[in-house]
């Protein structure tokens, strides 16, 4: 056979790898980029929500054609004990802008059309192939990829692994750790289908307008974790995560919890009546800062989930994935068009331009979030958002006790329970993590 | 060996919908793929040719997004793909499909040389008349092979073929010149995995793609809904079979869950109970 060689491979065809390949092709390089489902998509999951500034930034005009759902014009946080929810709400006719920055989307269609504009803009890609070894010459440079498909090793100057959260590839080429099960979240979510009237009566919109709730409490039983309920055009899509260490720790299963979540008085009469047909799961990085691999090396980068860059706090990760995978394809670009080898230092660019990206400075922020979250979270997600509760309640209901009665029940209630030291020892650990 | 493989961009019937209100079948956003059964006709073509050398032309009539259905083909081992589409082929029955995949198969026949054999799939998952290869057969004049199990021997020299065929209370051996059509059965084979340098191939190729003028077709009242005489009267859903699936609370451990799980049951089917009962009587 003639032997293959391009400018790059890239692996997966996700967010980051068609961020990736895109950026590469449509400057002119020859990419090849390999996706082991049925079809770009076809196997990827998200929530999920798409920020479309980051979209912009590869894809300018994407609104004309991309199949977008709702463009989303209300947040709503909950705060969830079994009965109860406390909320906070923020809807704005700002949002009904001519280019809207949040829309809710189906990945596997999205994922389709943003591969389709990677094909147009020149890259080979090949699906229904999954790259089983990275090849590398005697002096451990990455030289090429070897598939499941019969036929050798195809060669590349670089390749970029953006093989999603559990991706073997780089951590069985020995690039990086498999994630350890207290730095990822496996989440869970089904589509619930409504016609497109219920839903908007039932959040209250307007034609594409969407809605967001996420909500955190007692739901997640004591373990650090979130349920969420998002509007798409004809459904409805609800899911709930935790970390998998948690899950594994508190004998809790996914699937149990998405079940009470949905029952539960504030989620349950938003999708009455609903005909279920997705159910899907997966692994969110949830490490932060502190548990981003080496990020490149001679021959390689790596891009998005599989580079553990996601923002765990605002619930962030395919904007990291495609500003990453921009980032690594405009950093190969310029490595190439200088004519220099692919060479560990040269590709150093590319964390560079990372570093000086919102990508490094948000995860660079919040990175003892996720350790104090995961530490605490009896207080954060069982303690707190029952006492909140408990507070509202005794704030709204009317039966003759004296106000100032009522404030020093709920004052002495938050104290009984996480004592002086307590309340302001988290208070102090969340503001500097926050900082 | 000159072969052509003819295929049909389907529906996945695994994902299709019925619509509630007209009954028809909603084709947006439903994934489309090869028709299997035409999968087995591909991999024998493909085995034939990798035998006696040669080469594989996979053909199709259907919108330009049957064109991905035919790169699929050339990514499986296809030489050549041609994707025969126009307007005027729209809304064809089996009458008016067999008559352009006939005028096309003779304009193919003139491009590149006779072909020795002619496969299809033994029908469509979305039509499921088994009517098109037979009637490509019968106007071509080629003699046909339909429901084969297994192709015992072809031989190149002889122009002879020897084949099984499922029949009616057995198997038949039967022994026919070339040219011929043959409509493989399922199951016969199982369908290879393309190489990489298919893949590769199969994704820088281009796909030939004929109008009703580039293939030749003689008379365009034969083509499409003109030349079709088949009238639906009436398209119906059948009644669904199955209930909605029913959620149980789980006991405190596996035992009392499988005994909530089969009260459900019984409550559901109460003749099951019945006959286990009287099965356990026995012991």
């Amino acid at each position: 056979m003639i032997e293959e060689k391009f400018d790059a491979i890239v692996i997966g065809a996700g967010m980051a790898g068609n961020a990736a390949a895109y950026t590469m092709a449509s400057r002119g390089l020859n990419v090849l980029q390999l996706e082991r489902g049925e079809y770009p998509g076809s196997k990827n999951v998200q929530g999920g929500i798409l920020y479309a500034d980051m979209l912009e930034k590869i894809i300018p005009d994407f609104r004309e054609e991309a199949p977008l759902e709702r463009h989303l014009i209300e947040q709503r946080f909950w705060m969830m004990t079994d009965r109860s929810h406390t909320g906070m709400q923020y809807r704005s006719d700002d949002f009904n802008e001519e280019k809207p920055n949040r829309y809710t989307i189906i990945r596997s269609q999205f994922d389709r059309w943003f591969n389709k504009q990677v094909q147009a803009a020149g890259a080979i890609v090949i699906s229904e192939t999954t790259v089983t070894e990275l090849v590398s010459d005697a002096y451990g440079k990455v030289i090429g990829v070897r598939t499941d498909r019969a036929g050798g090793t195809i060669f590349a100057d670089v390749v970029v692994l953006a093989e999603g959260v559990n991706g073997l590839l780089g951590a069985r080429a020995g690039l990086r750790p498999t994630p350890k099960p207290e730095h990822v979240a496996l989440a869970v979510k089904e589509m619930h289908f409504l016609p497109r009237e219920t839903i908007e009566a039932r959040f209250n919109l307007h034609g594409d307008e969407g809605v967001v709730i996420e909500a955190a409490g007692t739901i997640s039983k004591g373990m650090t974790g979130m349920g969420f309920v998002y509007t798409n055009k004809e459904s409805i899509s609800v899911g709930m995560g935790c970390l998998v260490s948690d899950f594994a720790e508190n004998d809790e299963t996914p699937y149990g919890m998405l079940e009470v979540f949905k029952k539960h008085p504030s989620i349950a009469p938003l999708i009455e009546g609903s005909e279920v047909k997705e159910y899907a799961a997966h692994l969110i990085p949830e490490g932060g800062y502190k548990t981003i691999p080496e990020l490149f090396g001679d021959g390689w980068v790596v891009v998005g989930d599989a580079a553990q860059l996601n923002n765990a706090i605002h619930r962030e990760g395919s904007n990291l994935a495609m500003t990453s995978g921009r980032l690594a394809g405009e950093a190969i670009f310029q490595v190439k068009s200088r004519r220099d080898p692919m060479t560990k230092q040269n590709l150093a660019l590319y964390k560079k331009y990372l570093d000086d990206s919102f990508v490094m400075k948000d995860l660079k922020k919040y990175k003892d979030m996720p350790a104090l979250l995961h530490t605490q979270a009896q207080n954060f997600f069982l303690t707190y958002p029952t006492l909140v509760s408990k507070a509202m309640e005794n704030f709204l209901r009317v039966d003759g006790t004296p106000k100032i009665e009522k404030e020093k029940a709920s004052v002495r209630a938050f104290r009984e329970k996480r004592s002086l030291t307590g309340l302001f020892g988290d208070a102090w650990r969340l503001a500097r993590a926050w900082r | 060996m000159k072969i052509l493989v003819c295929i049909k961009q389907v529906p996945d019937s695994a994902q299709i919908r019925v619509h509630p209100v007209t009954n028809t079948i909603m084709r947006q956003g439903v994934p489309t793929i090869i028709n299997p059964y035409d999968l087995f006709s591909l991999e024998e073509a493909l085995r034939l040719r990798d035998k006696f050398g040669g080469e594989v032309t996979t053909l199709t009539m259907g919108p330009p997004m049957a064109a991905e259905s035919l790169r699929k083909t050339l990514a499986i081992g296809a030489d050549r793909a041609i994707l025969l589409t126009d307007r005027f082929f729209a809304g064809a029955d089996t009458l008016a499909t067999t008559y352009a995949l006939a005028q096309a198969i003779q304009k193919i026949q003139k491009t590149w040389g006779d072909l020795d054999l002619v496969f299809t799939g033994k029908q469509t998952i979305d039509g499921d008349t088994a009517q098109v290869g037979p009637g490509v057969a019968k106007r071509l004049n080629l003699l046909q092979l339909t429901y084969v199990s297994k192709i015992v021997e072809a031989d190149a020299e002889k122009r002879e073929v020897v084949i099984e065929r499922r029949a009616e209370g057995g198997t038949q051996v039967l022994k026919t010149k070339m040219p011929c059509l043959i409509a493989m059965l399922e199951g016969t084979n199982e369908v290879r995995r393309g190489s990489i340098s298919d893949s590769l191939r199969a994704a820088r190729a281009e796909i030939i793609t004929w109008s009703a003028k580039d293939a030749e077709i003689e008379d365009l009242g034969k083509c499409g809904l003109k030349g079709s005489p088949t009238i639906v009267k009436k398209v119906f859903a059948p009644p669904v079979r199955t209930d909605r699936a029913a959620f149980v609370e789980p006991g405190k451990n596996a035992g009392e869950s499988a005994d909530v799980l089969i009260e459900a049951i019984f409550k559901r089917h109460p003749a099951l109970e019945e006959d286990m009962t009287k099965l356990a009587s026995g012991f």
